[in-house]
């Protein structure tokens, strides 16, 4: 079995898989119960200053597909509703009695020195590994000055991150949130202001849908619903575009990331990991199923790696990383195109309908006298957009095979074609 | 138990009993979890097979999109404008041998959609929610048109020939309306009077009137006195057009020494029975019920006798399954419900004084492409002799219509030999046996005859 313990922010970990903050990781309860199923760690549930805030009835909104799948939630919860002291015992009391589990403490606080150096040292002294600063929360919390309100801001982001570092001398989180332009600002302000570790995605704002018959956004209370934060396997493209974005970049790429984001089984931590990720935080397939889900996580991650040959994490961190490149680095002589498997074909049409309709007309539609239907490709019409690869019902039926043209790497800004490629 | 105290058991269970309260359905219908679900199996496919396989070419994919849409409603309005009888046909079909069959499915998962539970919960939920028809009537061309028999094939004429803005008076002879489906179906398929509620459903399009009890040259009430008599020669001066859905009344005989005695009937008036009494316990049932046939009118009767309490119920069939005309999922149901089948037998004697009690049989095999006896009997004891060997044309009142094979003859535009009157459903050469084809010749039928009677 491969070795999954990892490192991030110089912190050891059984395994990659933390429960995120959030109403899970809210209490002794959950976290044992967690530690039980066998996480490795869990990011506290954020924490601010006395006294509590007050949650609402009605919290999470969710967004079905047709098979009542939950693709994902959003909620309008705040921070911790319980006092500060209550959370600090219970800390101490679990790092006690779960030495090998992590346990990092979240915070958030006013953009104010002492109120972010004051909470951040009382949060450490009740003996945590490190300190996650939520500067992403998108709901709620961002009205009064805090959460996504600072996380918008690199230079609040460097400002708190530092107050942070200054304060205590354990490993420091600084959470981003994904409702930004560009990831790499809120990723370098981290850097700069000093953070070990950079965690994200935190949710995106969201209206998750309109009850129609209240005429108001769900969750909805007492007739009217707000913004909150989007999570769940649909984030997960949005994590992983902003995790690979920080991971390539030269400003960034040395900073450990605990990835967030969508992030339901072993084939996404995988990926997250492929992109350069050093650890792995869950929320929603936890919510969404319970804490058994670890176990599938941990021996799937573990027998792809069994195959792969990968003896530990290291082996392939990163590895997606040199393959992610800007759209004008890629290869225009690039060809392919898809393949029919008429064996495997059972006759639905819905390649055909696709492509006719929206794509390049290249599926041909044929009607034998005993009634069996025949798609076939036109090579010189399909540009390999694997639109009818993507909504064939059968797997592998319709393949993408790249064609051997013998051409070589062209890029756009080497194309003849490109008008701009001898303008400086 | 000896069969005496067996019947005395059962009768009292039957007491008081009529076919919807005694008989549960075959199929359990979907609630809404199990619609969504099996929903979610279909494809969506372009230009469906299932579409093609359906007599009434139903949009399958797109009412069962529908209901994953949520657009329950919709998916209902998808379904009836193309069979307004969706509601039968969704508890009656065949769809083993129709859509089912024709689903994609069956060559990769091994599993079609359940296309007929999914139709079933779409036109249910309509019936049960819409406050009004669902149809509108285009405005009246002042012309009225006779139909002959209220079953699938005269009353959807009936619907659509009113949604073409025409007045309809249909003639029927007996007193409700729904053919074989308020008569003929099985009861496990047709429970909690179902085709009562979809006559009056239907003719909430308006513009229909039923005439009740009145039926060519035998008019018990004829409601309009200008009527001589109810002949078509009549009804060809009073109305525009007539359109003849009379299915086959007559049904055929054995040909065999006996067949007078009693405990001998046909399989089609032993479910009229059984559908129509008030009290299940007073319905003749035997003890030894042989069914000959191998139609699904023979497997409804045999699986009904057996529920109803009859300890042995066998059906005999002179060729082998494949031929059967009941699907190899009805055969199947029979055998799960206990009904011995014999296959490859013809009965030669009929047994017994004034009543049945034993019937003699030979076995068959086809020689030369010719089934003929093999010379080998047996005996089966038998007190109640069901006979399901097909049915014809009554023939009364329509002897100056062209038939072939004991059937009307009809052109592709529905018309008979007389161009003034249309015909479909069983009572025509191409019918077959199908509520659903019944359903389709007369839409057919009406939009053919709106066509035709804009140059008449």
């Amino acid at each position: 079995m491969a070795d999954l313990t990892c490192t991030i922010a110089g912190i050891k970990s059984i395994n990659p898989f933390w429960l995120a903050s959030a109403p899970p990781t809210d209490k002794y309860f959950n976290v044992v119960r967690a530690f039980k199923a066998g996480w490795a760690g869990v990011v506290w549930k954020t924490l601010g200053e006395d006294p509590p805030v007050i949650n609402m009835s009605s919290r999470y909104g969710v967004h079905f597909n047709s098979a009542r799948d939950v693709i994902g939630i959003n909620n309008i919860e705040l921070i911790s509703d319980r006092p500060l002291e209550v959370n600090l015992q219970e800390i101490r009391q679990v790092r006690e009695e779960w030495p090998d589990r992590v346990i990092i403490g979240s915070m958030m606080a006013p953009i104010d020195e002492c109120a972010w150096k004051e909470l951040a040292i009382k949060i450490a002294e009740a003996g945590v590994h490190g300190i996650e600063l939520n500067l992403g929360c998108p709901h709620g919390m961002c009205e009064r000055g805090m959460g996504s309100s600072i996380g918008q801001v690199p230079e609040m982001i460097e400002q708190t991150t530092r107050w942070v570092r200054e304060a205590v001398d354990i490993p420091v989180f600084t959470k981003l949130t994904p409702n930004i332009t560009n990831i790499l600002w809120a990723a370098e302000a981290a850097k700069a202001g000093g953070a070990h570790a950079i965690s994200l995605i935190n949710t995106v704002n969201s209206v998750i849908s309109v009850d129609l018959d209240a005429m108001a956004p769900t969750p909805t209370i007492d007739g009217k619903g707000s913004h909150g934060g989007y999570c769940g396997t649909a984030v997960k493209p949005i994590a992983l575009h902003m995790v690979a974005e920080i991971a390539r970049n030269p400003e960034t790429r040395d900073i450990d990331i605990s990835a967030i984001g969508g992030i339901e089984n072993w084939r996404d931590a995988a990926e997250f990991i492929s992109l350069g990720a050093n650890g792995l935080q869950v929320c929603t397939a936890a919510m969404l199923y319970g804490f058994r889900i670890v176990d599938d996580m941990i021996a799937g991650l573990s027998n792809f790696m069994d195959e792969k040959g990968y003896k530990t994490l290291d082996d392939f961190r990163g590895l997606a990383i040199k393959n992610t490149v800007d759209w004008n680095e890629l290869n225009m002589n690039f060809d392919t195109k898809a393949v029919i498997n008429q064996d495997s074909c059972i006759e639905c049409g819905r390649c055909h309908i696709a492509c006719e309709d929206t794509s390049h007309q290249a599926i041909t539609f044929d009607v034998a006298a005993d009634g069996k239907r025949t798609f076939t490709v036109v090579d010189e019409d399909c540009v390999g957009c694997n639109l009818c690869a993507i909504i064939c019902p059968v797997p592998d039926c319709i393949e993408m095979q790249p064609v051997k043209n013998n051409l070589p790497y062209l890029t756009w800004p080497e194309h003849p074609k490109n008008v701009m490629k001898d303008v400086d | 138990m000896n069969h005496k105290n067996h019947r005395a058991a059962y009768n009292k269970i039957l007491a008081k009993q009529n076919a919807n309260s005694f008989f549960d359905e075959l199929h359990s219908p979907f609630n809404k979890a199990m619609a969504l679900k099996e929903a979610d199996h279909c494809l969506y496919c372009y230009d469906a097979p299932c579409i093609q396989a359906c007599p009434t070419s139903i949009d399958i994919p797109t009412f069962i999109h529908q209901i994953k849409t949520g657009n329950v409603m919709g998916a209902a309005h998808t379904i009836l404008k193309e069979n307004i009888m969706g509601g039968t046909c969704a508890r009656a079909c065949p769809t083993e041998v129709l859509c089912e069959q024709a689903c994609v499915l069956n060559d990769d998962a091994g599993k079609p959609v359940e296309i007929g539970l999914l139709q079933r919960f779409a036109t249910d939920h309509l019936m049960a929610k819409s406050v009004s028809h669902p149809f509108r009537r285009a405005a009246r061309t002042g012309r009225t048109i006779a139909v002959i028999g209220a079953g699938p094939a005269g009353l959807s004429f009936a619907h659509r020939a009113a949604v073409l803005g025409h007045d309809i008076h249909i003639y029927e002879a007996r007193d409700k309306a729904g053919g074989l489906n308020e008569y003929g179906l099985a009861a496990y398929k047709m429970a909690d009077d179902f085709a009562a509620r979809e006559v009056d459903f239907l003719l909430g399009i308006g513009g229909i009137e039923i005439f009740y009890g009145t039926s060519l040259e035998q008019d018990l009430s004829l409601p309009d006195l200008s009527l001589a008599n109810l002949s078509l020669n009549n009804l060809q001066d009073k109305y525009d057009a007539i359109f003849i859905g009379v299915g086959l009344g007559g049904t055929n005989d054995l040909g065999l020494d006996g067949e007078a005695m009693s405990g001998i009937a046909d399989a089609i008036d032993f479910i009229e029975n059984l559908r129509q009494t008030d009290d299940l316990s007073r319905l003749d049932l035997g003890e030894n019920i042989i069914v000959i046939g191998g139609g699904n009118t023979a497997i409804d009767a045999a699986i009904q006798a057996k529920k109803l309490g009859s300890p042995n119920v066998a059906l005999v069939y002179r060729r082998g399954e494949d031929e059967m005309g009941a699907t190899a999922f009805e055969v199947e149901l029979a055998r799960k419900n206990g009904i011995s089948i014999h296959l490859w037998s013809k009965p030669i004697i009929l047994h017994g004084k004034n009543s049945i009690t034993a019937i003699t049989f030979e076995h068959t095999a086809i020689k030369d492409g010719k089934l003929t006896g093999t010379g080998e009997a047996y005996i089966l004891d038998c007190d109640m002799l069901l006979k399901a060997i097909g049915q014809k044309l009554a023939g009364t009142g329509l002897q100056d219509l062209a038939t072939k094979d004991g059937k009307l003859v009809i052109s592709e535009n529905y018309q008979t030999s007389n161009k003034k009157i249309f015909a479909g459903g069983d009572c025509v050469l191409s019918g077959e046996d199908l509520t659903v084809q019944a359903v389709e010749d007369g839409k057919q039928a009406a939009i053919a005859m709106d066509i035709w009677l804009r140059d008449n």
